[in-house]
């Protein structure tokens, strides 16, 4: 019943949020910050009562829901919470409210609209991350998509109408490939045992002939991959990052990017392990090919939230190429990477948005000099800089570090072309910088600092950030028994033959630093 | 006949029962309220002999007639799709109909229209199929052009008949053909002789073949589907919302029936022609969708389309196929009322809404009706939440188990297009609101009260269909399969 709280509250609070409208202008924000707030209490509570607990074993959850839905089709509402999504839940919680305070002065119209989406979102998001069933993952999967739309085609920029389009038909292609994955999974199960089944449990028991496995963990793989994305589906990103207002932009990128790696954590890893040892180059070359790509890309626009856009194509590279690596180290890399970029990007979209309700133009060549005319601002966009250039000691070092140290050992050259990308990384944050904050002041109109509230709230980020990067095991303590699993279950599959040998290789990331060759 | 056989078949005495009444209440006294009503409750009543009927099904009444699960399911569709739009044409037809006398004829043509629809449902011979098919057919032709003083409804009317007149001439002479093969008139008796055949004669395979193209016709599938677009565009809207549901439904039904105890499926030329017109109808429906400006003529492509995903359900054969057929039926007639729902209530306030631009904006002014309208349009490109989604499942569902991979990735690909004139129709509601709309009551002097209970009652309904649907479809995926075990029981049992 917690993990239906979970998801209900925001979506019970989103027609509250509405109505809000009615009775104050900021009732509709305080409303999703209140609902936020209970589930991110609601979630430490569920998480937290059992962290003692060690769950080994596919199926063993820390809390799980399980009631019957449409038996015709074996589905089921069956949640499960574990330790990948408790910290994805606790991610999404918190960029929700950052989405919600960068909104606060950008949104005048429909407020109450907005944040009704904002609500309808958000839930969808954590049905994502708690759906167990696979019919069930889907239902949630797609109701994210239409209040994200809405979000961008009403309250977007000049050209939003394109942006909405190609996201939409983008995702919902990818979308659609994946459910043709899922029906054929459960028809498998069907011609095995007798019985359709969604189930998680279920499916990850089918044996499958190694060229069923190969299509239906490409179908899944082309689904993730878009939502993540990587090349060659990424090109909707730019668009809808830079039209989407500023509070759907950082829950595009803070949060449904991360559904896209959540689903290859989750789903085509455990379900498909054989077919993913053959295919792991590829997709991890696709990886490279992203983060270098996109870094170049990056270097070369003068959109700030263009730039931020691309540089999130490059960092969400590191992912595709961490849960493919096949380490406990790589995917643990790959976790921080996720919560990391999270924190990172969402701070750098509000940090553009509040420049451009500032300057009514995200155009860096009209920029410069502006240090002396915002000073928090300035200092807050270098901090974010650094932070995603991967400063050591901060958070998304942890997480690139990790992934680039885990994967060495299988394919070390392609690491080493990804390394080039966190050289680029320096190059266009500090681009950036230069070019917005140093320099000649090209418009010499005054604009005020940042408010006490949004100031306030990036020093938060700021400080998360520190934390995770001088004490990353808050976050890898909590996901560590997933990626246990999940790099058992992989070799167990791919040999059968000598199971305790191999796991142990990475099982405990400090010993592990000294055995990984 | 004996009692059981009256119980059976109440539901089609019924409602011919009432139509006789209607008829003779308009002849007593001409008042448009009364005889809606009069209609409304016609349906109404038939509705309610549908569990009385089941309790005699299933049954063969004659030979000319089965009543089955099948065809009761079907039936309530009808009736519940026909009392819908009943609901909705009383205050178009006040706002649209200008002259005061002859509104009433357009209820009893309804309600024999309908009767047509009950007949194709319970179909089992050639000669219930005709009559059925004709009736349903000659009555929508004098819907269609009911207002009479207007060219494009006297225009669609024309091309409808002759629509009409080309699919009884292939479907007779196919029927003859048939015959002429096999003997016998029965769709039983003809699957029978099918199944001693070694090889099908060729005439008896072209009668067949004609046969489906005069279902085709009536069905609107690609390459046969040029009178839709003209047709639904032209047509008063509560009849456009008529052609694109019940009459497709009750032709549906009697595929259905066909397919399964003729056996047609498992003759290759016929699978190959069902997948040649999936194909065309999905892609022809959907590209074309994607040019139209009027928002008939968009949902009219659409409905093609619609029409070559049920193929694509149909093909994979067996019962899974006929559950989701008669499931994607079900949810399609929902949301198709909901969309023409909306343009039939939004028309009622004077003059046709069908232009794109008629919708800028509505979401700001008038929420609910917008909201039905988005609500139906996703359901139509198969968003989760609603029923369209759960539909599309189980086509992709049926098509998967039958291994109809290209066919299941024709149909993903052409979900993707049809996305886009969804989306395009979806956007505008909530686009900017344009300068007249804009205007302060000065322009639109007594605008006509623009909600009606009954409008609000229907759509609700309709609404409310599409959510459950969405979310719960349990009971009705166990009714379906009972009528479907049905179906398959009544087609293996007799001798």
């Amino acid at each position: 019943m917690g993990l239906w709280l979970l998801i209900l509250i925001p979506i019970l609070a989103a027609p509250l949020a509405w109505m809000g409208q009615q009775w104050s202008r900021h009732a509709p924000r305080w409303i999703v910050l209140g609902a936020l707030a209970i589930d991110f209490v609601l979630v430490l509570l569920l998480g937290g009562q059992h962290s003692t607990v060690q769950s080994s074993g596919h199926g063993a959850w820390l809390v799980e829901s399980h009631t019957s839905w449409i038996p015709r089709w074996g589905i089921s509402l069956h949640l499960g919470l574990d330790g990948l999504s408790v910290v994805l839940i606790l991610l999404t919680v918190f960029v929700g409210i950052v989405a919600t305070i960068a909104s606060w002065t950008e949104i005048q119209s429909r407020v109450g609209l907005f944040h009704c989406n904002v609500l309808f979102a958000l839930g969808g998001v954590i049905g994502v991350f708690l759906a167990i069933d696979l019919f069930l993952f889907f239902f949630f999967w797609e109701l994210m998509l239409i209040p994200m739309y809405l979000l961008i085609v009403i309250w977007g920029h000049a050209a939003r109408r394109h942006a909405s389009f190609k996201f939409f038909l983008f995702t919902q292609a990818g979308s659609l490939v994946l459910l043709v994955g899922i029906v054929a999974l459960a028809l498998l199960h069907q011609q095995a045992t007798g019985r359709p089944s969604f189930d998680y449990a279920d499916l990850m028991g089918l044996t499958l002939t190694s060229e069923m496995a190969r299509w239906l963990m490409l179908a899944f793989l082309i689904g993730f991959l878009v939502k993540l994305p990587a090349p060659p589906f990424h090109t909707w990103l730019p668009d809808t990052y830079a039209e989407a207002p500023t509070g759907a932009t950082i829950i595009l990128a803070g949060i449904l990017a991360k559904t896209g790696a959540y689903g290859l954590l989750r789903f085509t890893l455990p379900l498909f392990p054989e077919a993913l040892s053959e295919f792991a180059p590829i997709a991890m070359g696709l990886g490279v090919v992203g983060i270098l790509y996109a870094a170049v890309l990056a270097c070369a626009q003068t959109d700030i939230k263009r730039l931020v856009a691309y540089s999130s194509i490059s960092h969400m590279g590191f992912i595709l190429l961490g849960a493919f690596a096949g380490t406990e180290l790589a995917l643990q890399g790959v976790m921080m990477q996720m919560v990391a970029h999270g924190l990172s990007t969402g701070g750098l979209f509000l940090l553009a948005g509040a420049l451009e309700e500032r300057y009514q133009t995200r155009d860096m060549r009209q920029m410069g000099g502006l240090w002396s005319v915002t000073p928090r601002l300035a200092t807050m966009a270098l901090f974010f800089a650094c932070a995603s250039l991967g400063l050591p000691g901060l958070a998304n070092f942890i997480g690139e570090f990790l992934v680039l140290f885990g994967s060495y050992a299988t394919q070390p050259v392609m690491i080493i072309l990804a390394s080039l990308g966190m050289v680029m990384a320096a190059i266009y944050s500090l681009g950036m910088m230069q070019r917005t904050f140093f320099g000649r002041q090209q418009d010499t109109r005054t604009a005020p600092d940042l408010s006490n509230v949004a100031f306030g709230t990036l020093l938060f980020i700021a400080g998360l950030q520190i934390w995770l990067g001088l004490y990353p095991m808050a976050v890898l303590t909590t996901t560590k028994p997933v990626m246990e699993q999940l790099v058992q279950h992989a070799l167990v599959s791919a040999n059968p033959t000598h199971l305790p040998s191999e796991p142990l290789l990475s099982s405990h990331i400090v010993t592990s630093q000294g055995s990984t060759p | 006949m004996i009692l059981q056989d009256f119980i059976a078949l109440s539901p089609i005495l019924d409602l011919g029962a009432f139509s006789l009444v209607t008829m003779l209440a308009i002849a007593f006294r001409r008042n448009h309220a009364r005889i809606a009503v009069c209609a409304f409750m016609s349906c109404l009543f038939t509705l309610a002999t549908l569990p009385w009927a089941a309790t005699a099904a299933p049954r063969a009444v004659t030979t000319l007639l089965v009543v089955d699960g099948h065809a009761l399911l079907y039936m309530g569709l009808i009736l519940s799709a026909t009392m819908v739009i009943i609901a909705l044409s009383y205050r178009y037809l006040n706002c649209q109909f200008h002259e005061q006398e002859g509104v009433e004829e357009y209820y009893l043509l309804l309600l024999l229209a309908t009767f047509g629809g009950l007949v194709l449902t319970t179909a089992a011979h050639f000669v219930s199929f005709f009559l059925g098919f004709e009736l349903l057919g000659l009555s929508l032709c004098s819907l269609i052009g009911y207002l009479r003083t207007r060219r494009n409804p006297l225009e669609a009317a024309v091309k409808y008949l002759l629509l009409s007149i080309t699919a009884s001439a292939f479907l007779l002479f196919g029927l003859a053909l048939l015959y002429f093969e096999s003997g016998a008139m029965t769709f039983h008796e003809v699957g029978v002789s099918v199944k001693q055949w070694q090889t099908v004669p060729a005439l008896w395979l072209g009668g067949l073949i004609l046969v489906l193209v005069g279902i085709a016709l009536k069905l609107g599938l690609a390459p046969f589907h040029m009178w839709i677009p003209d047709v639904y565009q032209g047509a008063p809207t509560p009849i456009t919302t008529y052609i694109a549901t019940v009459s497709k439904a009750a032709v549906m039904a009697l595929l259905l029936r066909l397919a399964t105890e003729v056996g047609i499926l498992e003759l290759p030329p016929v699978v190959h022609l069902f997948s040649l017109l999936a194909v065309v109808s999905m892609v022809t429906g959907n590209v074309l969708a994607l040019l139209q400006q009027n928002v008939k003529r968009l949902l009219a492509y659409s409905s093609i389309a619609h029409f070559g995903y049920v193929l694509v359900a149909l093909l994979a054969g067996g019962p899974a196929a006929a559950e989701a057929v008669t499931f994607y039926v079900i949810v399609y007639c929902a949301m198709t009322l909901g969309a023409f729902g909306v343009v039939t209530v939004y028309s009622s306030e004077g003059g046709d809404k069908d232009r794109v631009e008629d919708y800028q904006g509505l979401f700001w002014t008038r929420p609910w009706l917008a909201g039905m309208l988005a609500l139906s349009l996703l359901s139509l490109a198969g968003i989760p939440v609603t029923a369209g989604f759960i539909g599309k499942f189980y086509a992709i569902a049926a098509g998967v188990d039958a291994g109809l991979w290209w066919l299941v990735l024709a149909l993903i690909a052409n979900s993707v297009v049809s996305l886009y004139y969804y989306l395009r129709l979806f956007v505008t509601l909530f686009g900017e609101v344009t300068a007249p709309a804009m205007l302060p009551e000065a322009q639109t002097v007594q605008r006509p009260e623009f909600f009606s209970w009954p409008a609000i009652c229907s759509l609700g309904f309709v609404a409310s269909i599409i959510l459950v649907l969405g979310v719960y479809p349990e009971p009705l995926i166990q009714l379906i399969r009972e009528s479907v075990s049905n179906l398959l029981m009544v087609a293996a049992q007799r001798p």
